[in-house]
């Protein structure tokens, strides 16, 4: 048995499974029209592709860390988080509890 | 016939294609990362490839989860970049080598990589921006044929695997006929982590680790699970693949001609390398 890393969800197959609706929606915003529609209607959007509960709240609560939990993949999550003009340090401030200034200078001192 | 001049590594992070586009190649915090392609283009000059093999990982343009190759291989003679919803500048086409693709198609499944074969495949970040900081003129000079490796769906390839995959693409590349120069490209990386309590990983000690192991003793590093890697290097730390495979495609004795890290570019460990081949080096002193 592996020893879980602590902060971390691996992607496997059972992730996979769970998030598919809500990572196909976010592989859906690579389109402008796409993003355009969520943004005029999200209820709708959400349903449009299926989102189970839990991940419909979690994207109406705009927490990565519910979308990661409800089966989200960073790499498909950061095309919602481009939506309300989030980078992937504030989606890193967000999960870790810390605001921007904070996160971006925990990431300096890894260089020191 | 087609020789090997050599292999560059580079980080792919998005946030550099931002800042490419906005010119702030002299801006403080992106100044000791550029000035790591000072010696690419130099070497470039005197090497001359004609094409570049790149081994990168999608993330989420091509490929979506409901069919997810393990390696999948370009057979095109002209790729296109598409918009990847984060608002970074999509690239302009980089033409394809497709002749070159199918040689390595038939060496590849012959030697049981049984790779997945894409007349059309979009390329995302993971190429373009390499690409842009390596040729950052306003044409084109080379051609590419890109080798995608899932990094995002678990189980991913190991260490080993990449690795072979590399020496596979290395000895195919040596038996084609034409007067070809290659380069061998190998983006993504280093230590970095996105998603969960734990974003922002980044581990100094273990990128350094790998890029003294990676140049003479690869294999060494393949005695770590994908699991390790993400431990000691954070989730997306495990795009060390495509420097795995990059390094494995290098033949014969390899050395390391120039290394520049950085920490932090956006959330990444960022690093540059250029390697030499004994063919590619026997060339240039010809």
């Amino acid at each position: 048995m592996q020893q879980d890393i602590p902060g971390t969800i691996i992607f496997d197959g059972a992730e996979a499974q769970k998030g598919l609706a809500l990572n196909r929606m976010c592989f859906s915003f690579n389109s402008a029209e796409n993003r355009a529609a969520f943004l005029k209607d999200e209820d709708a959007y959400c349903r449009k592709y299926g989102l189970n509960n839990d991940q419909r709240a979690a994207v109406k609560s705009r927490n990565v860390l519910k979308m990661i939990e409800a089966g989200g993949n960073v790499y498909y999550l950061a095309k919602l988080a481009g939506i309300f003009g989030l980078n992937v340090q504030d989606i890193g401030a967000q999960q870790t509890g810390m605001t921007v200034d904070e996160f971006k200078s925990k990431l300096l001192s890894a260089g020191a | 016939m087609a020789i090997i001049v050599g292999g560059v590594g580079t980080t792919h992070v998005p946030a550099i294609g931002k800042a490419i586009a906005e010119k702030k190649h002299n801006d403080p915090y992106w100044k000791p990362f550029f000035k790591g392609f000072d010696y690419v283009h130099y070497w470039l000059a005197r090497t001359k490839p004609d094409v570049a093999v790149v081994f990168y990982n999608d993330h989420g343009l091509n490929f979506f989860l409901d069919k997810l190759p393990t390696f999948a291989i370009g057979a095109a003679n002209e790729y296109r970049s598409e918009d990847e919803g984060w608002g970074i500048p999509v690239s302009r086409p980089i033409p394809g080598d497709a002749g070159l693709s199918w040689h390595l198609i038939n060496a590849l499944v012959a030697d049981e990589f049984d790779v997945t074969m894409c007349q059309e495949m979009l390329i995302d970040h993971a190429v373009t921006i390499p690409m842009a900081l390596i040729w950052p003129g306003p044409a084109w000079p080379i051609k590419i044929v890109p080798i995608e490796i899932n990094t995002v769906q678990h189980p991913l390839p190991s260490l080993e695997r990449c690795l072979k995959l590399g020496r596979s693409v290395g000895r195919a590349i040596e038996s084609y006929k034409q007067d070809l120069r290659t380069v061998i490209i190998g983006t993504g990386g280093l230590s970095h982590q996105l998603d969960g309590q734990r974003a922002g990983f980044i581990n100094k000690e273990f990128d350094r680790l790998c890029l003294d192991k990676i140049v003479a003793e690869p294999d060494a590093l393949t005695g770590y699970s994908i699991h390790d890697w993400i431990k000691e290097s954070g989730s997306q730390g495990v795009e060390f693949l495509n420097w795995m495979a990059m390094r494995g495609a290098l033949t014969g004795r390899v050395s390391e001609l120039n290394r520049n890290y950085h920490i932090p570019i956006s959330n990444t460990a960022a690093a540059t390398v250029v390697y030499d081949t004994e063919s590619g080096a026997a060339r240039q002193a010809a």
